[in-house]
């Protein structure tokens, strides 16, 4: 993974090559490494060829949803007579998620590379760059490596000597988690509250300052160079033999108990228990695995039997009935309560929730109070139901996903760990292991 | 956005700063220059919202009122429009805060790492003992916040701006020897 650890035999490095190296945070040490030159070749390119390189490599967004990228670039009509923008998604909130933060710190110019690619290739002349207000290190790591980009005529007004602008701007968030979600993102940009819109319109359509945007994550843009480089059909090998609907590389973000957290950079497809077990070390001594969230805090929860038999793309995750998402993993073992996790992860919707629509405001609220009764020994018989039902109402109802994405864990949970709650319950104890409680 | 303390909404004012003396504009000299500049980026002024709210919060530690009306009045919009933006954004603090802002992630995955020991050794260790207050010397405030983005690292923390990682409630004292 580059870092902290060293990368593991078993990984395939192309964004995170550069991890733990200084020397590449700097437009000497990045142009030593062969960065920029993906841009000098986009910019003589038509950008209806680059998006055909895009579309042949079978890149999908990395921010969770998966959409591809080339098609996305595709929805931006040329020659509409309208100013076009690139936004840059680097809020990364998804409780899990920390592959981003790590690619702004080591390797800020491979991003700024990618935005202006993009940029050029959907016609914008402006990107931002939208950052957490909290990623101080980022922000700054972001902002200096765009000076020197600036300075050294790489983006602004007369891009790489070529005549076109490619301004590429930082912005810093304040903390909302909800800005992650791009139309909360577009209207934090224009200096509004961060509460997301109804679609249609699409961003492609009208997007940030009601003009056609493009919203791509981190990860996704930083791709982009390496396959300009190397080609559409290059990156396309990157992928199981029988699924080549998900293609490349994926930064995999693992936390919470396993023996090696960080970032890993795994080829679509690779078996998920193995990951886990040897690549990840595995559980802390003691201590077994017991559940995994492998997509980010959004996805279903997954138990063990499941996780051993995934594969890590978009199509290998769903078959196990969850999602690769932003593939922020987050490792439970069986010192942990499951209820207790899943009341901490709804107090983190209600606390984020915008509260524009009354199924999250209220639902995300409902849900965290009626977990948090059931943790404390206070729950009863039909609160289970009530919290399926609740959670039902919460689903497919409102703005953005965030309200789906507080139902999808209590669900999941229920359907997996039902045991766990109904022992809560009932005050019996199903654990082998003492619990923490702190 | 209405759930647990935060340095917004439920800060508990025991001593430091008033909002009764003179406003001093914030957007004077350089400020103002590099406001300029901040507008210049986007389409519309308002674009440069978020922007001049960080400039306000880095040069007072805080956005009072009289702050909000000084950027509503530069970017020729309502002071009710900021307040409004304000009070969306939990980072923007809208009470002034001890010397150092302790923000402690408690998400999921510094939760099931023991962020929660974390908390405790700093209420316990800074004198504050509860969550948004400001300890009596004004020294120390501390929150929870919701996932700081750095999971691997359980947990991390921020002290104004610095991001530390990896802190353990053992580490707690040492963290705290090097903001005094």
């Amino acid at each position: 993974m580059g870092y902290p650890y060293k990368p593991h035999a078993s990984e395939t490095l192309v964004l995170s090559t550069h991890f733990g190296d200084p020397e590449a945070r700097t437009l000497k040490g990045w142009k030593d490494r062969g960065g920029y030159r993906a841009l000098e070749t986009a910019l003589g390119m038509d950008p209806a060829a680059i998006i055909g390189v895009i579309k042949e490599s079978g890149l999908r967004g990395r921010g969770g949803a998966g959409f591809p990228t080339g098609l996305k670039w595709s929805f931006m009509k040329p020659d509409d007579g309208k100013p076009h923008y690139l936004c840059c998604n680097a809020d990364e909130s998804e409780p899990g998620t920390f592959k981003d933060r790590e690619i702004m710190r080591w390797t800020p110019h491979a991003l700024i590379e990618g935005c202006a690619i993009g940029a050029y290739a959907i016609g914008a002349e402006t990107c931002y760059i939208y950052i957490r207000g909290e990623f101080t290190e980022p922000l700054q790591r972001m902002e200096d490596a765009l000076a020197e980009a600036r300075a050294a005529g790489i983006v602004g007004r007369n891009a790489m000597g070529t005549g076109k602008t490619i301004n590429v701007w930082v912005h810093k968030g304040a903390g909302a988690y909800i800005c992650g979600e791009e139309t909360a993102l577009m209207n934090s940009i224009e200096g509004k509250r961060g509460n997301p819109r109804i679609k249609p319109p699409f961003p492609a359509v009208a997007g940030v300052f009601g003009m056609p945007t493009t919203i791509n994550n981190v990860e996704t843009l930083t791709a982009v160079p390496h396959i300009l480089n190397q080609g559409g059909a290059w990156y396309k090998n990157f992928a199981r033999s029988d699924n080549p609907k998900s293609t490349g590389t994926k930064l995999w973000s693992v936390c919470g108990n396993i023996a090696r957290p960080g970032n890993y950079e795994m080829v679509m497809g690779f078996p998920f228990g193995e990951f886990l077990r040897d690549i990840c070390g595995g559980a802390l001594p003691g201590r077994e695995l017991r559940a995994i969230i492998p997509g980010g805090s959004s996805v279903p929860i997954i138990n063990m039997e499941e996780a051993d038999r995934a594969l890590m793309d978009y199509e290998g995750m769903a078959a196990v009935g969850t999602m690769l998402g932003s593939a922020g993993c987050i490792v439970i073992d069986n010192a942990q309560s499951i209820p207790r996790q899943v009341a901490r992860l709804a107090r983190f919707y209600a606390h984020e929730s915008c509260a524009q629509c009354t199924q999250c405001r209220e639902g995300t609220a409902w849900t965290t109070k009626i977990l948090e009764r059931i943790v404390a020994g206070n729950g009863t018989a039909e609160d289970l139901d009530t919290l399926l039902d609740v959670a039902d109402d919460m689903t497919g109802k409102t703005i953005c996903v965030l309200s789906d994405s507080c139902a999808v864990p209590v669900v999941s949970a229920l359907q997996r760990f039902r045991g766990d709650f109904e022992a809560l319950i009932t005050k019996k104890t199903v654990h082998t292991v003492p619990v923490v409680v702190s | 956005m209405s759930h647990g303390p935060s340095a917004s909404a439920g800060a508990i004012i025991r001593s430091g700063h008033h909002d009764d003396a003179p406003y001093e504009p914030v957007f004077v000299g350089e400020a103002k220059v590099r406001l300029d500049e901040l507008v210049k980026r986007y389409p519309r002024k308002v674009g440069a919202l978020l922007p001049a709210l960080w400039m306000v919060q880095e040069a007072r530690g805080w956005v009072s009122e009289a702050g909000m009306a000084e950027v509503a009045a530069q970017l020729d919009v309502t002071p009710a429009y900021v307040k409004g933006v304000v009070t969306f954004y939990t980072m923007y603090n809208q009470h002034p805060v001890g010397k150092y802002l302790i923000q402690v992630c408690t998400t999921t995955p510094c939760h099931v790492c023991g962020a929660e020991d974390v908390v405790r050794a700093f209420l316990d260790q800074t004198g504050c003992g509860e969550l948004g207050v400001t300890s009596e010397d004004g020294r120390y405030t501390v929150i929870e916040v919701e996932c700081l983005g750095a999971c691997g690292f359980a947990t991390p923390v921020m002290v104004n701006s610095d991001f530390l990682e990896s802190v353990s409630a053992d580490r707690v004292a040492d963290v705290l020897g090097r903001y005094r």
